[in-house]
């Protein structure tokens, strides 16, 4: 069963993606985008990877087609023809497929026992979180505390990001004075019923934050589903009141906060005798530490995911006025 | 030994790392300049430290979060890491210095901020990639100091920067993706991700297809970062059209720190592992790094903006780097790794001074700078430095890699004298593009100054460290010992991991 719904999943994805190169009009490529990734994250919870699975889902068709759509509008909505070079590309498409499905040959079998990867790190991993860590989630202790280390480089990676679209789209108030934007206010239906989900959204996303030992979450969701909830209140009542309850001071210090609560307790551990990132010296008993130390670095990836998702949003909406 | 010298892995990285959202929280543009730039020396003082370090015991481990490898996340900073670091940090550190005097003619004051946040990402990023000991973690510090290098980029004044670096991120993300699907059937081949136990775990695996694709996955993709001959098509406008003290920073480092993972990562995973790879691995590089070298200066000898001379000469120089690596030799891993770290001063150096030329001169074009030697002496024997240190004169630091390279390319038997005969022929080309710039700055009638360019010598501040990096060269040029000690000690390293 699990088979066939695979299968018509992933044709289902080839079609999509097919879809996209050839969609003209960019509206049409972006919805597009945004089922391909629902597809995908439908994909990744098949394989019982669901923490992958949300990620993808909030991030890829959620705040990505969000981010598209206010990209394309300051753009143009078709795409520019563009002729020559197609051959070449087409080419290089052909032999990275070939590459690919040549290197399959030889590859084990989605869930084989005696795979590489379930034989190597994994047990250790399995055996030892309840002992070290004591987390149910054992996703969250290889991402928060095995790896750590990657984890904060994402997060600065989303940090970088924000830095990258503040930098370029950065927009100086004296400019010219823009009336202010309405949003949806004069929708009834779209305002009643927004108004409603928004604080289950943000519950929820609540939830994804501080559930993350438990169960699939942790701080780069919950960041996407905050700032989700955020954004289709901006959506609503215009950016304007949006942004005077999430005024840009208070984006900026998001952005960098996170960043530095997480790098702060990489510090934290050096400086009580551990080696950077090493929360067990954190309290008198190590697992305490871990846990004390997860808390406050999933935190600080859900901070600057916010801060940074919400900032490229209004980079993006104030534009719009000019 | 202080207490602190264990931690001196990490924190070559966290420092910079932690003071980009500090500058960013600051907002305000000169001490943004000033705690970037004290990063940027606390950064060089712990490369100094390390390649102490690394002289006195060896490889320096480090497990981040205390967590054992595979399981956990080691750094490891032997001979060949310790090198880049000086390069990056030493990079980071004059390009900084003369950002104070260049970057307000190029960046406006209200981005500034952001801009050096963008810089000290890139500086951690690559420096990152530098200590780690684990393929995935490579990737994302790969990640951050791509992502850093576009904003950077981007911030250039002329809106072809634009279009370039939108080239630069295409290609970029291309490169990038591909070296995380070879990561990728690697793990799915060994189930880990620490560099050291892929090549133990490996040896059980044996020739399978998936681990021969993943070399060549990872080869392109970092081939295509790193501009190799014919991936460069990126580079040239890149280099063009970012700020000027970007252009010193990333020309001088930004390519080598893919090479460097390019032969670390092919070296201590796949040699080992794979039969034939050495043979695969040659005759792969080989032709592509003699067609940069001559197509490369070629085009050189004909560009006439500045910059863009300089960037394609880049990629005739990234050609001399991998020809060393493709001879697979003890001299020749020397040679590659010792032109990483002299070629970065000498490209260093003429960028420096093209920095203090645009001070003065709008438009970096050969008719633009028809004897402005008299006006700006100090600018041009600055550029005159650099030149000879990129063509090889004796006495800079750029002789001594070509003579290893040389060396290197005599040990081949048959293939022998075509090397030599490229590697000269290439050294002829960089006579003849150096000259074209020093002919006109020097000789020509000044003729073509754009109106409303006033000329006159750039300031002390920034012909400070243009100057400290022309000493460099020559100091490297006359005593190489500590390059050249490293480079071999690299070298054996590489080669010890030759099944």
């Amino acid at each position: 069963m699990n088979l066939i719904f695979g299968i018509f999943l992933l044709t289902l994805m080839l079609i999509t993606g097919i879809a996209v190169v050839r969609a003209k009009n960019l509206f049409v490529a972006t919805t597009l985008m945004g089922i391909f990734s629902l597809l995908l994250a439908a994909n990744f919870f098949l394989l019982d990877a669901a923490d992958v699975a949300l990620t993808e889902a909030a991030v890829g068709a959620g705040i990505s087609t969000v981010l598209f759509l206010s990209a394309l509008s300051l753009t143009a909505e078709q795409e520019k023809p563009c002729y020559g070079g197609r051959l070449v590309a087409l080419g290089v498409v052909v032999i990275t497929t070939l590459a690919l499905l040549h290197a399959t040959l030889d590859s084990p079998r989605v869930g084989d026992i005696n795979a590489p990867v379930h034989q190597h790190v994994a047990p250790w991993y399995i055996e030892q979180t309840p002992i070290l860590i004591d987390v149910p989630n054992i996703v969250t202790a290889i991402l928060a505390s095995f790896r750590g280390y990657d984890t904060l480089g994402e997060v600065f990676v989303v940090f970088t990001a924000g830095i990258g679209v503040m930098f370029l789209l950065a927009h100086y108030p004296h400019k010219k004075p823009h009336k202010p934007h309405q949003g949806l206010r004069h929708y009834l239906i779209q305002r009643l019923v927004g108004r409603t989900v928004i604080p289950f959204i943000l519950l929820f996303g609540f939830y994804v934050q501080f559930h993350g030992d438990f169960g699939p979450g942790g701080g780069f969701q919950a960041g996407a589903l905050i700032a989700a909830a955020i954004i289709l209140y901006a959506l609503i009542e215009g950016t304007d009141t949006a942004l005077t309850v999430i005024p840009s001071w208070l984006l900026t210090g998001m952005v960098s906060g996170g960043a530095l609560l997480y790098s702060g307790v990489g510090i934290a551990g050096m400086l009580m005798g551990g080696n950077f990132l090493d929360y067990s010296v954190l309290a008198s008993d190590p697992v305490a530490g871990q846990h004390l130390g997860i808390l406050l670095i999933e935190l600080g990836v859900g901070i600057t995911v916010t801060g940074v998702l919400l900032s490229i949003f209004f980079a993006f909406a104030s534009r719009k006025h000019f | 030994m202080s207490s602190w010298t264990p931690h001196l892995p990490a924190l070559q990285v966290v420092v910079p790392l932690m003071t980009a959202p500090l500058v960013v929280l600051m907002g305000d543009r000169r001490l943004a300049w000033a705690m970037t730039t004290a990063a940027s020396l606390c950064a060089l003082a712990i490369a100094i430290a390390l390649v102490g370090e690394v002289g006195e015991q060896g490889t320096m481990v480090y497990e981040m979060g205390s967590w054992a490898p595979p399981y956990g996340i080691a750094l490891g900073v032997d001979a060949m890491s310790a090198l880049l670091l000086l390069v990056v940090a030493g990079a980071s550190t004059l390009g900084l210095l003369a950002a104070a005097t260049s970057v307000s003619t190029e960046v406006e004051h209200q981005r500034q901020p952001h801009f050096y946040a963008a810089w000290l990402l890139a500086l951690a990023g690559l420096s990152g990639i530098l200590v780690t000991a684990d393929a995935f973690n490579i990737f994302v510090f790969m990640e951050i100091s791509s992502l850093s290098a576009y904003i950077l980029i981007a911030g250039g004044p002329d809106r072809r920067a634009l279009p370039a670096v939108f080239k630069y991120l295409a290609m970029g993300t291309i490169g990038a993706t591909f070296y995380l699907i070879g990561v990728g059937l690697v793990y799915m081949m060994t189930g880990t991700l620490n560099l050291a136990d892929m090549e133990q775990r490996l040896a059980d695996v044996g020739d399978a297809e998936p681990i021969l694709v993943a070399a060549g996955f990872i080869t392109v993709g970092l081939a295509l970062k790193a501009a190799i001959f014919p991936l460069h098509a990126w580079l040239p406008n890149a280099y063009t059209y970012a700020p000027n003290v970007v252009t010193v920073f990333l020309a001088a480092c930004a390519t080598k720190i893919s090479i460097y993972v390019l032969i670390r990562f092919d070296f201590f995973v796949f040699q080992a592992n794979l039969t034939e790879h050495d043979w695969q691995f040659s005759y792969f590089l080989m032709p592509l790094a003699v067609l940069g070298i001559l197509i490369a200066s070629a085009v050189a000898i004909f560009e006439s903006n500045l910059k863009r001379l300089l960037a394609w000469s880049s990629v005739a120089q990234i050609g001399y780097i991998i020809l060393g690596a493709s001879l697979i030799s003890v001299t020749g891993l020397t040679a590659s790794m010792l032109h990483m770290f002299n070629h970065s001063i000498a490209k260093g150096t003429a960028f420096l001074a093209l920095t203090c030329l645009a001070l003065s001169i709008s438009r970096l074009e050969l008719k633009n700078i028809g004897g402005i030697a008299k006006q700006m002496p100090w600018t041009m024997a600055a550029f005159v430095v650099g030149g000879l240190s990129l063509i090889g004169v004796p006495g800079t630091a750029g002789f001594i890699s070509k003579w290893y390279l040389i060396s290197a390319a005599l040990e081949m038997g048959d293939l022998a004298l075509p090397l030599v005969a490229v590697i000269l022929i290439g050294s002829v080309m960089a006579v003849i593009y150096v000259w074209r710039v020093v002919e006109t700055a020097y000789f020509a009638k000044g003729t073509g100054v754009v109106a409303g360019d006033t000329i006159r010598e750039a300031p002390l501040a920034i012909l400070l460290p243009t100057w400290i990096a022309v000493l460099l060269n020559i100091w490297f040029g006359l005593a190489p010992s500590l390059p050249v000690e490293l480079s071999g000690n690299a070298a054996e390293l590489l080669m010890g991991h030759l099944r």
